[in-house]
């Protein structure tokens, strides 16, 4: 497979701007330009300026290393959680459309339950039982994204199992595992992929709601959903402070989802 | 008909699981109805009391069990937040409000997504589909709660077009309450509208790349009768498990929307719920939201077969 | 394409502005002008919208507990006393009442002719059944442990008799009078003889009362009908008064005052809590005052009340709210300024010199504890101290917190009530909701002698005793008593605070 990058817009300027925010919320991680807890009287609600380019927060904390550090911590949940999700979706999937069966149709009618769940509700109960903080975070979204996964990997298991290669591999002798990793998993891997970029897009969408209602990550850590719902209450004296962390989830997602758009045109 | 029986009973199976599932999360997160209800001022009889009254002391398996016997004569039972109120009077007033904001807000979907999604398939010029794209990514990207916040700063506080919390009933002013709720549907619709387009025009591309199209164009047929007669009915059967999803989608991102723009919904009540570990309603709202979820898969999986007679269920 | 794109954006955007055209002005049921103008309509029927942000999570006076639904039955249902304005009591169902000298027995008189809301008479047994059905309500544990009995007399008097003296028992006597005949129904149709009746109740949306014809008070109420209204949160509420269906807002942040519209004037109180960082005595390195102190030393007061409530908050520096001036001990105000050289001492002589790390829990239910929060670890850094923040369903820390003390620190707040001992059996060490596991048997001792004292000078010396203790102790981190920012509508007039739970109603009137 060659990536014909010059045929490729979607995944230059995906990787570009992902790659940008990715260095941003890296150096933010170590180094921004004022510090993010830092409070000030005199700040607060200072509009955009050059001294701070995205202006001041209510308690006069810089908005741009805000956005900085929350980028950060919000890329960081996105994949964690993907990565927990589509593991776990994609070994569940394989396994129940190889096995067929009883199994199978034990682990769709888990997946019909978990899927007809309203997801809020969901994170909502994991985070009144085992607290929130960026580790259960991570957990209560990553298990809501098992389903969707192991349903893609399940159906191109389907579509896979049947054919030659697979067949002769089989008779070959190969154990289960064999054939899953060496001969479904190179075939399968972008529809996964792309469904993977489709799925940090909500990821992040769904961290940010759960900020939203108060139960994402904690202050003083920033995460771009918590301030887009502080920001929610200061809307006419201050909109810069929604808008910049509002801007930053567009264009982190809009990255992501242009790398996914160039994914799935390699053939 | 087999089909049918086997996803009627996997509905009740799914429901079933559900329900025993949310009381099964009740009775391990911390703090339980009586304790919320009594607040800070709670004396330890008083709480011992309440539990009593409420039937918290019973073991986990008898209240499952009469709760269940309840609902199967569909009682689900007097609301622990608020004493003496049926669940489903509770609910009755809420359903009507967000149904109306999911059908408003799936119309506009639908309205929107269909045409744009076909003309930008049509387009054939590198900066009109780079154009589209662009546009279609970014509105995907956009979280419908930061959508409902810039809507009600410009819409509400700027332009004053409607206020938050302003919101009518529609069984008092089913204009009114239409009106109010075409803002909480925007934010819920357009990043749907944009996945739409998108899939849309995915579809109908791929679709074009069938033999049976350059048949037709080699018969004779003009681009947008082939389009119109042969490409859009193909194309439009996994639009319609799209669309089945984004249905799904809409009622739960409403939980969220509803909030910001305060309308007394199904949303706001399960939110409420949970805080107040009032779980007579929190397992009817789920039901509901469940029972919903999973027939709309079942009529989807209908239609997909009712349109394309390939598809075997 | 652009220009299709395009046709279909103007389309959409008239459609709009049709439907935004189309709800404006008139066709709102009487809910009024569409900028928030002058006249709302609602002077011509006599009535007013109160914004409340609690729900309301009981009409049974006697089983209400949140303060918020506390002072909206305020307008509903009277005691044998009413709580003034000034924080003393006054006669209400009865018409006088005297203490006895020991203090062990009260002796009330009826107030001739009263009657509840539907006309029936209000009767000596009504009186007796009702503080009965409270005190079985309230518990063992309450103040009612040392109720003996009530003798109830045909004549109208009615005599409250105690186990030992008391003086502060009269003040637990403003619990609601209401009709034994209507017992099955307290719950869904309310009665009471308070200046308003009730007329409908929708869970999480409204509550409507409307005048009670046969209130005793001459004149009162002046309005004839009011309407809580329980909207999400105080962000929600000014939006809605600028929109013109509020009339009537508490609890608001200088921030939010500062947007609204003319409409409103605003008036300043207090919210009448105790405000502050509780710190967990028991474990480390809590259980050192010297700790306790350096925390105080290290958080500029101030400056939470400047960031929240634009300077307006009362700074405390005990558990006792500055509205109760005939209690309330300012000394301790000063006793810590904002002085972090200081703190770093004591940190250092504690054996913390390197600091420590600890987690606040907050509950999620009134958004400035988390801003208090943010403000104190943000302070805290500055002495080397790191304070991590976990935001927590307000159940949940009732639970967890507040029932079963797993915490370090929290920032919350406390209330009490008109008798003043309220405001301190949560320091007594045995106490069952001593969250804060504060143990001081000077504390105890003082406490015990401050409730018998019958003097009211030695009473009062006793309780600024107790205050002085707290401080010097710096039991907890005691910050502020909150402003309660007010926002009236310009036509209405007549809002008065009170330092109980109470939106007083009946007072209020059209210019």
């Amino acid at each position: 497979m060659k990536l014909k990058l010059k045929h490729n817009p979607s995944l230059i300027i995906g990787i570009v701007i992902t790659g940008v925010l990715l260095l941003i919320a890296i150096v933010g991680l170590f180094w921004t330009p004022y510090s993010t807890t830092k409070m000030s009287m005199e700040l607060k609600f200072a509009p955009p300026s050059a001294a701070h380019w995205f202006g001041c927060d209510n308690y006069g904390r810089d908005i741009f290393s805000r956005v900085m550090q929350g980028a950060g911590t919000t890329f960081l949940v996105a994949l964690s959680t993907i990565v927990f999700g589509c593991t776990l979706g994609t070994i569940i999937g394989f396994f129940a459309g190889y096995r067929g069966g009883w199994l199978d149709e034990v682990v769709m009618r888990i997946n019909d339950v978990v899927n007809a769940f309203p997801s809020i509700l969901l994170a909502l109960v994991f985070v009144s039982f085992f607290g929130n903080g960026l580790m259960n975070v991570i957990l209560a979204l990553g298990i809501l994204f098992i389903p969707s996964f192991a349903r893609i990997a399940r159906s191109e298991m389907l579509r896979l199992k049947g054919m030659q290669f697979v067949q002769s591999a089989k008779l070959v002798g190969d154990s289960t595992g064999r054939i899953i990793f060496s001969q479904i998993l190179p075939n399968a891997y972008i529809s996964i992929l792309s469904s993977a970029a489709v799925g940090f897009n909500n990821a992040v969408i769904a961290e940010a709601s759960l900020s939203y209602l108060g139960l994402g990550v904690q202050p003083p850590d920033a995460s771009l959903g918590r301030m887009i719902n502080e920001a929610g209450n200061y809307l006419l004296q201050a909109p810069w402070y929604a808008i910049f962390p509002g801007v930053a989830i567009i264009v982190l997602v809009l990255g992501v989802a242009l790398i996914s758009d160039g994914v799935s045109k390699i053939d | 008909m087999k089909y049918i029986v086997k996803k009627i009973i996997t509905l009740f199976v799914a429901l079933l699981l559900i329900s025993i599932i949310i009381f099964v999360v009740f009775s391990v997160i911390p703090a339980d109805a009586s304790i919320a209800k009594l607040g800070i001022d709670a004396t330890p009889e008083q709480i011992a009391a309440l539990r009593a009254q409420m039937g918290l002391d019973k073991p986990l398996f008898e209240r499952y069990f009469w709760w269940l016997a309840n609902a199967l004569q569909g009682n689900f039972g007097e609301s622990f937040q608020y004493t003496g109120v049926k669940v489903t009077t509770l609910l009755a007033r809420r359903l009507g409000n967000s149904a109306l904001l999911s059908l408003i807000s799936f119309i506009m979907v639908v309205i929107f997504s269909i045409p744009i999604g076909i003309f930008s398939a049509k387009r054939r010029s590198v900066v009109a589909r780079g154009t589209m794209t662009t546009i279609t990514q970014i509105t995907m990207g956009i979280p419908s709660f930061f959508l409902g916040l810039l809507l009600t700063y410009l819409f509400s506080l700027v332009l004053h077009w409607f206020y938050v919390g302003q919101f009518v009933s529609p069984s008092e002013d089913f204009f009114g309450a239409c009106a109010y709720l075409i803002f909480p549907a925007i934010a819920i619709a357009l990043p749907k509208i944009a996945m739409t387009v998108k899939f849309l025009s995915n579809s109908i591309r791929s679709e074009l790349h069938k033999d049976y199209v350059r048949t037709a164009y080699a018969k004779g047929s003009t681009r947008d009768g082939v389009l119109y007669k042969h490409v859009l009915k193909n194309s439009m059967v996994p639009v319609i498990t799209f669309l089945g999803i984004i249905v799904a989608e809409i009622v739960a991102g409403s939980v969220i929307v509803e909030q910001v723009f305060s309308v007394p919904g199904i949303g706001s009540l399960l939110v409420t719920a949970i805080t107040n570990r009032d779980y007579p309603v929190v397992e009817a709202v789920v039901l509901l939201i469940a029972f919903f979820v999973i027939v709309i898969n079942f009529i989807v999986d209908m239609i997909y077969q009712a349109v394309d007679p390939r598809v075997k269920l | 394409m652009k220009r299709k794109i395009l046709c279909s954006l103007i389309a959409l955007v008239t459609v709009l502005a049709l439907a935004a055209c189309g709800k404006t002005p008139d066709n709102q049921g009487g809910s009024g002008s569409s900028n928030g103008g002058e006249s709302t309509g609602r002077e011509a029927t006599n009535s007013v919208v109160v914004g409340i942000t609690q729900d309301i999570d009981s009409l049974d006076p006697h089983n209400a507990v949140s303060a918020g639904t506390r002072e909206v039955l305020f307008n509903m249902f009277e005691g044998l006393v009413q709580p003034t304005p000034e924080g003393e009591i006054e006669p209400a169902v009865a018409s006088e009442f005297t203490v006895s000298e020991d203090a062990t027995f009260i002796t009330f008189q009826l107030r001739d002719g009263i009657t509840f809301c539907d006309g029936t008479p209000i009767t000596v047994q009504d009186v007796k059944y009702s503080i009965e059905r409270y005190a079985g309500i309230q518990g063992e544990g309450s103040a009612f442990s040392i109720l003996k009995d009530i003798v109830a007399s045909e004549d109208g008097t009615i005599v409250v008799n105690l186990s030992e003296p008391n003086t502060e028992f009269v003040y637990e006597l403003t619990c609601a009078i209401i009709p034994q005949a209507n017992d099955a129904n307290v719950n869904t149709n309310p009665i009471g003889s308070g200046p308003f009746m009730y007329d409908s109740f929708i869970p999480g949306e409204e509550l409507v009362i409307k005048k009670n014809p046969n209130y005793w008070k001459e004149g009162r109420p002046y309005l004839d009908e009011v309407t809580f209204k329980i909207v999400a949160d105080t962000d929600k509420a000014v939006t809605q008064l600028n929109a013109g269906t509020l009339d009537i807002v508490q609890y608001l942040t200088s921030d939010q005052v500062m947007t609204l519209n003319d409409n409103f004037y605003v008036m300043d109180g207090s919210i009448n809590y105790v405000q502050g960082m509780f710190l967990n005595n028991k474990v480390e390195p809590f259980n050192d005052p010297l700790v306790r102190q350096a925390i105080y030393y290290a958080i500029d007061r101030q400056n939470i009340s400047d960031m929240l409530f634009g300077g307006k908050s009362h700074i405390i520096g005990t558990n006792m709210i500055p509205a109760a001036t005939k209690y309330y001990n300012a000394d301790t105000e000063d006793q810590y300024p904002y002085d972090p050289a200081k703190a770093k001492e004591l940190l250092k002589q504690a054996g913390y010199e390197n600091g420590f790390t600890f987690t606040i829990q907050v509950p999620n239910n009134y958004p400035p504890h988390k801003g208090t929060a943010e403000i104190i670890a943000n302070c805290l850094e500055e002495v080397g101290i790191t304070a991590k923040i976990n935001e927590i369903e307000f159940t949940s820390w009732l639970s967890d917190v507040y029932k079963d003390r797993k915490y370090e620190a929290t920032v919350v707040a406390v209330d009490g009530r008109l008798a003043p001992y309220t405001w301190f059996a949560k320091n007594e060490s045995t106490a069952s909701n001593n969250f804060t596991n504060y143990s001081n048997p000077q504390f105890d001792e003082i406490f015990a002698k401050a409730k018998a004292a019958i003097d009211p000078e030695e009473k009062v010396g006793y309780y600024k005793q107790l205050q002085q203790i707290l401080a010097d102790d710096a039991a907890s981190i005691y910050v502020q008593d909150p402003a309660n920012q007010v926002a009236i509508r310009n036509t209405l007039t007549g809002y008065v605070f009170y330092p109980v739970s109470a939106q007083d109603m009946s007072v209020i009137k059209y210019k």
